[in-house]
């Protein structure tokens, strides 16, 4: 079958051979110059594999980079916002990343592979700031985006696919634990993390063995209904377990061309990951200045009336504009109507009362509707499975 | 020390000198490091040869600002002048020499047309002179974040532009981000006065005269007529008793100087400056630590690039500060005789630049890290008007000598394309070889010679690439933007660190405005202990 994929400049994932075969619906979106699908059957049928039984998602153009060398820590804890010294070996560490200023650059991962070893992975190309945060440590920064493929295996049945692949002990491994199996020569990286808010975990294998590690993954998943999914029930996932997407939910700080437009963490919700404890950091001096002069903006989740995704509303306080919704979806298993958005201060306290105006349209009439809607303080979907060792034999 | 310090001043160069004596001056306790062996920085005088000494650095004195002067009170502390208002000869192979001071102009070759033109053109920029002067006296605008100082500084910036008139305001507009090269051109026809102007155009900075920018650094070295100075002047003593001068009016107003006291780090506390370590091993803690040291030492060294953030690391990484300038010192048994020079002369400043293009090709070697083949020459021989510094009857000459590489390739020491010579000793033979085309019989008096690179010079005065003004003097290296964006107005950028050398605002030259505008923004800022 000739895929309208093979006609395109884009690049291509070290799945794509298989990715593009099992993309039936042929819906083609790009991420950051590859080709990725948005949906591979039905954006539902494949929400509900990763909630119902198991979910593989293609993340490989996901930027990793490798971080070297005695001056590696010290490195990454001036880099990021959270004590690196706290992530440590075998754990992966959730982190934002800011400039000077204290705006976000981006947010991801760091694993914490070995003694003075770390991958970040990141959504923005982040070579040139990784470089120049290098100046005045001994470190080697080096860009692994092409040579490491990466799938996510998200749901309840992951494990098991995975254990029934040959991964044996995996159940033990925590949530943001990281293992290593050997695999066909090499070695098979797992790490109890995602992006969907369940049970789940990632695999990062070298770039020439990712269509054996699909075919094996599809093979021992079978039993366990194992489907790949897109970017659209991904992001169904994610917003119904909270996740900021950057890009999305905010505008990485580098790439902000207009002033004023990207944030700080403290105005993602994202504080938490913020320590000031530590003396030195990218955006520690802006962050203070801001602790004390106060945030600009607040990060709220919205539970919204009705079942219409309020996709890019205005959200009103008392009839005025207060802020603008950045993701929403309707979220099928919280059978919730969710909201990301961005709140001008004082709003967002949790339990406000606010409106959407939403718009949206059936067969060419459009519609608007002014759906009352509140501040809510966790994410909908959070399922004890998520966090149990070892996860129940789903 | 039983009593808290309130500043530690790093490096007893003019700038911290003159930074320590007004804070002294306000009640500050201060502490100066310097880590060589004598105070002044740049302004010193060292004995290259047994009974030879000579300004090691800077050799002339034409920009220290008239109020510090005054209000140091320099020569009660024992500044006192060889000699003043020296004019500047280029020299001609021919005897056929250019003179200029100030407005005046002689020479056989100059005709009534130029005389008159550089009447006016001297004139004319001597205003836009008087207008910079006055912008570097308080602490550059803040463009980000004006506050009412700032807003007034840009006011008066501003002002200053209008009330120059519409005809000179918008000449200045028009040639302040153009190259001396081509504005000479347009004003004049005598070659060696095109010549001189190019040669101050690019005198200590790594540039040519075809450069633009170079107007800007034409007029920043005329600065000094602005503070009273008309040419060049000497000091007695050399720049080394300038420093002594300076030392000393500093101490009488209770700095402690300790000299031999080599600062290796500016130690941070929670994200604050709050004192330094020594070589030694001492520490010491103070309320505020300024830096006399170039930007690069200071950030890249003492702070350390990875205890500040990364946007910040990057623009230190960035300055420019790569020297192009090296220094000449001949130790003379006689008097050297220029061709058609008398006596008085010999003490005057000799220029070797014949014409533009010779400067712009004696530049372009050093674009490719080689050093010019026919280098041009600032000579100063301070035993004609200061006997001292050379045994009865003998002479020293100095020179500033352009352009030479921080580093050619294979290092100085390494050999050069002429038979078993290393490059030094190839570029001295090459400087020799120029000066004698003009002093013929030199090479016969030469009893002990020493060239300093810049890569010297960054080893004996502690700046990092040579450069003597600590970081080149282009248009985004001035004002609000120096030494970066994100430091200025002598805050450093990092709490409780100020920068009060070359390095900031308004940039290089014995003019000790750095030190002062820095002292006045700490005094205002209100940091002690």
């Amino acid at each position: 079958m000739k895929s309208a994929s093979d006609a395109t400049m884009m690049l291509r994932t070290p799945f794509h051979s298989r990715v593009a075969a099992a993309c039936e619906l042929n819906a083609w979106g790009t991420w950051k110059g590859y080709t990725t699908p948005t949906a591979y059957t039905d954006v539902e049928l494949e929400y509900f594999a990763i909630r119902s039984t198991a979910g593989v998602f293609d993340l490989s153009p996901m930027n990793k980079y490798r971080i070297t060398g005695p001056d590696a820590e010290a490195y990454l804890n001036r880099l990021v916002t959270r004590d690196v010294s706290k992530i440590r070996a075998g754990r992966v560490g959730y982190t934002v990343w800011c400039n000077d200023a204290g705006q976000v650059m981006d947010d991801g991962t760091i694993f914490h592979l070995g003694e003075n070893d770390y991958r970040v992975c990141a959504f923005a190309r982040a070579t040139d700031w990784l470089h120049w945060s290098a100046l005045g440590f001994d470190v080697e920064v080096v860009d692994e985006s092409d040579e490491v493929a990466a799938l996510a295996v998200q749901g309840p049945t992951s494990c098991a696919a995975l254990l029934a692949m040959g991964l044996v002990g995996l159940e033990q491994l925590k949530p943001f634990g990281l293992t290593m199996f050997p695999f066909e020569g090499g070695t098979l990286m797992v790490s109890r993390t995602g992006f969907t808010g369940d049970l789940g975990y990632e695999l990062w294998i070298a770039a020439d063995k990712a269509e054996l590690l699909w075919d094996r993954l599809f093979e021992a998943g079978r039993p366990h209904l194992i489907k790949p999914f897109g970017s659209d029930a991904l992001d169904m996932a994610r917003i119904e377990a909270g996740f900021l997407q950057a890009g999305v939910d905010f505008v990485p700080a580098e790439s902000a061309v207009r002033s004023g437009r990207s944030r700080s963490p403290y105005e993602l919700g994202l504080g938490w990951l913020v320590d000031m404890d530590k003396p030195v950091f990218n955006g520690r001096k802006a962050l203070l200045r801001e602790q004390a002069r106060g945030s600009r903006y607040r990060f709220a989740m919205l539970d919204v009336d009705g079942n219409k995704p309020a996709s890019h509303s205005f959200i009103l306080s008392g009839g005025k504009k207060v802020g603008t919704v950045t993701s929403a979806a309707w979220c099928p298993t919280a059978k919730t109507n969710v909201a990301f958005a961005q709140l001008e201060m004082p709003h967002g306290d949790v339990g406000q009362e606010l409106v959407a105006e939403i718009y949206y349209q059936r067969e060419l009439q459009w519609t608007r509707v002014m759906a009352p809607c509140r501040v809510i303080g966790a994410p909908v979907f959070n399922p004890p499975r998520r966090r149990a060792v070892p996860p129940g034999a789903f | 020390m039983t009593d808290k310090l309130d500043v530690i001043l790093i490096g007893a160069g003019h700038n911290g000198l003159v930074c320590a004596n007004y804070l002294a001056k306000a009640g500050r306790k201060v502490l100066v490091l310097e880590a060589g062996d004598s105070p002044g920085g740049a302004a010193a005088s060292r004995e290259f040869a047994p009974g030879y000494s000579v300004s090691s650095c800077a050799q002339w004195l034409y920009q220290l600002h008239s109020g510090v002067s005054r209000d140091l009170d320099l020569e009660r502390h024992g500044l006192q002048w060889a000699a003043r208002e020296l004019p500047s000869l280029l020299l001609d192979t021919r005897g056929r020499h250019l003179s200029l001071l100030g407005s005046r102009i002689d020479g056989e070759g100059v005709s009534d047309g130029d005389r008159e033109a550089w009447r006016a053109f001297h004139a004319r920029t001597g205003k836009y002179v008087k207008l910079l002067a006055r912008v570097f006296e308080s602490r550059p605008p803040n463009l980000v974040e004006a506050g009412l100082v700032d807003r007034l500084n840009l006011l008066k910036m501003g002002l200053g532009l209008k009330l120059l008139g519409r005809d000179d305001m918008s000449e200045l507009m028009r040639i302040i981000l153009t190259n001396m090269y081509d504005l000479a051109e347009e004003y004049f026809d005598n070659p060696q006065l095109k010549s001189l102007l190019g040669f101050d155009s690019v005198l200590g900075s790594r540039m040519g005269p075809r450069t633009p920018n170079t107007v800007f650094t034409y007029l920043y070295r005329r600065l000094g007529e602005a503070y009273g100075y008309n040419g060049v002047a000497q000091v007695k003593g050399g720049m080394g008793a300038l420093a002594q001068a300076l030392a000393a009016s500093a101490r009488a107003r209770g700095v402690e100087l300790r000299l031999g006291a080599r600062v290796t780090s500016i130690d941070m506390f929670n994200g604050r400056a709050g004192g330094v370590s020594l070589a030694s091993g001492e520490q010491f803690r103070a309320a505020v630590v300024v830096s006399g040291a170039d930007p690069v030492t200071t950030y890249g060294t003492l702070v350390g690039l990875r205890n500040m953030e990364t946007g910040m690391a990057r623009r230190v990484s960035q300055i420019r500060c790569a020297g192009a300038a090296a220094k000449l010192h001949l130790a003379l048994n006689a008097a050297p005789r220029f061709t058609g020079l008398d006596e008085s002369q010999l003490g005057q400043r000799l220029v070797i630049a014949p014409d533009l293009n010779y400067l712009e090709r004696a530049f372009n070697a050093v674009k490719y890290d080689e050093y010019s083949a026919a280098p041009a020459l600032d000579i100063s021989v301070p035993t004609i008007n200061d006997p001292g510094g050379a045994p009865a009857g003998c002479h020293v000459l100095s020179a500033i000598v352009q352009f030479a590489p921080y580093e050619p390739a294979g290092g100085w020491e390494g050999p050069s394309t002429a038979a078993g010579a290393t490059h030094r000793e190839h570029f001295t033979r090459l400087i020799l070889d120029k000066i004698a085309e003009y002093a013929p019989g030199i090479r016969d008096q030469v009893v002990a010679c020493q060239l300093l690179t810049p890569q010297d010079i960054e080893r004996d005065y502690g700046m990092r690439g040579g450069h003597w003004h600590h970081a080149e003097m282009s248009l985004d290296q001035v004002l609000m933007m120096r030494p970066f964006p994100g430091a200025t107005q002598y805050g450093s950028g990092l709490d409780g660190l100020y920068l009060c050398g070359a390095g900031a605002h308004p940039g290089g030259g014995v003019m000790g405005l750095a030190g002062r505008n820095a002292a006045r923004e700490i005094i205002r800022r209100g940091a002690r202990a």
